[in-house]
């Protein structure tokens, strides 16, 4: 679960004033509004890569306000994918669990199934430099993924796509959602995307919290 | 159909193909003065042997040194946001607009003061080789600062961001992400501390002296001889000098394409 209680945040004139929702364990949420609205820094604010002045968040039954953004289990995938760039694919792929000091053989073995999974284990030896816009999300994703956590945070994954590319990764990012019960939160401005992938809609309007589908 | 010609690139050409002339004229001028005769008789000199060692060892030093306080100064100015830090920026900027010779006047009256004494009590600078090395790092730690400065403004932080999200603490990304995708901006702040520190002389000459087989190196050779009026050999050593900086810089080139 995630849940969001009284938020608010400033940045000079613009700010988040009591912004609470909660988008139940297990659920696909999706959160649209217009660019420029504080969408990002919402789910920066969920990532505890920035502070709130006021209000909770909620991940499961803990209260991760105070904690640091690697304490709270979860997985984020910036706009761009943000991936390492000198490392490869397989690299980026186990570097969660390298973190947590896993066995290499698990390691190894997780990253063989998250690429199986993703239809990226071909690139697995490639640097960021060498791939493709759709592939490079599929590598975000697997990154996210690795050490399984109960949260996935996604901030306009599809968003640079041609539409090409952008149809076989919603349906990926359905199918993972479906397959690991994670509970997600995806930022969209694309309603198709939005009405195509959401169990729990909500928008974001002049920095408030409208929820428009459960 | 064929692009019409736009004069502004002949004018741009013109410029810069003048300003490289000119270039190529001073370092072709002064080849031809020297002679390789000139050349080897430098290099047969003790003094100047030791002056190419000590230069060599201390722009070597003094490169590392500026790498390591660059990074960390670099990454503040670039990612930290925090009052005044247009002041800091600017105050760091202090040695490179300077001229040489008072920031050695300036080393100079600091280890004169009760500071200065106590600091010269464990490691004493004023006219020995560390002093070299001080003096160097002033000036080259300021241009490696600013390199590195606008190597992390040309990284995204996002992908550091990311790290923090996968558990680790802030130095951590910074180590395991950030500084391996800095790794061209920080092998060309060094270079360019290890050039400045080759070619300058007022900050040495004036903090720690130009004492022969002591604390003299390249620059400090070249003001030597022409002050006692030995114009060959102070061609000759701006020769050497320009050997070592153009192997540098064709170093540079070419690791930097690998780093």
């Amino acid at each position: 679960m995630i849940r969001l209680e009284d938020i608010a945040w400033r940045a000079g004139a613009f700010g988040l004033e009591k912004v609470s929702f909660t988008v139940p364990t297990g659920r696909y949420g999706v959160l649209m509004g217009k660019t420029g609205g504080g969408k990002t820094s919402l789910l920066e604010i969920i990532c505890g890569l920035r502070q709130p002045t006021a209000g909770r968040v909620w991940l499961g039954e803990r209260n991760v306000t105070a904690l640091a953004p690697g304490e709270r289990g979860i997985g984020y995938v910036p706009q761009d994918g943000a991936l390492f760039p000198t490392m490869t694919v397989r690299e980026q792929l186990g570097f969660a669990l390298r973190l947590r000091h896993r066995p290499a053989g698990e390691i190894a073995r997780r990253v063989e199934e998250l690429a199986g999974h993703l239809g990226i284990a071909h690139l697995l030896e490639r640097k960021p430099d060498g791939l493709s816009g759709g592939e490079r999300q599929r590598v975000a994703l697997g990154r996210a993924l690795a050490a399984k956590p109960r949260v996935l945070l996604l901030d306009e994954p599809l968003s640079a796509l041609d539409d090409d590319t952008r149809e076989p990764l919603a349906d990926l990012l359905h199918k993972v959602q479906r397959e690991t019960a994670v509970t997600v939160l995806h930022i969209t401005h694309q309603r198709s995307e939005a009405a195509r992938l959401a169990d729990n809609l909500f928008r974001l309007e002049d920095g408030r919290i409208r929820e428009v589908q459960t | 159909m064929t692009r019409r010609f736009d004069p502004l690139w002949l004018v741009l050409g013109v410029i810069t193909g003048t300003y490289l002339l000119f270039l190529l004229a001073m370092l072709g001028a002064t080849a031809v003065y020297s002679s390789p005769h000139d050349l080897w008789r430098a290099l047969g000199a003790r003094e100047i042997r030791y002056a190419i060692g000590l230069s060599l060892f201390t722009c070597t030093i003094t490169a590392v040194l500026s790498l390591l306080l660059a990074v960390p100064v670099g990454y503040l100015l670039s990612r930290g946001r925090f009052r005044g830090r247009e002041w800091l920026d600017a105050a760091l900027d202090i040695p490179i607009v300077l001229p040489p010779m008072v920031v050695g006047l300036c080393l100079l009256i600091f280890f004169q003061t009760d500071i200065g004494h106590a600091i010269e009590k464990v490691i004493p600078f004023t006219y020995t080789i560390a002093g070299v090395v001080l003096a160097q790092c002033v000036i080259g730690a300021a241009f490696a600062v600013r390199t590195m400065r606008g190597t992390f403004d040309h990284l995204s932080s996002r992908p550091e961001d990311v790290a923090m999200t996968l558990g680790c603490s802030r130095a951590r990304a910074i180590w395991l992400v950030t500084l391996p995708a800095a790794r061209r901006g920080m092998f060309a702040a060094a270079s360019i501390a290890w050039a400045r520190s080759l070619g300058g002389l007022g900050p040495v000459l004036v903090f720690a002296g130009a004492t022969r087989m002591k604390t003299e190196v390249l620059p400090t050779t070249v003001w030597l001889e022409l002050s006692v009026g030995n114009l060959e050999a102070a061609v000759a050593v701006s020769m050497l000098m320009v050997v070592m900086a153009v192997v540098v810089l064709a170093s540079v080139r070419l690791m930097g394409e690998r780093v």
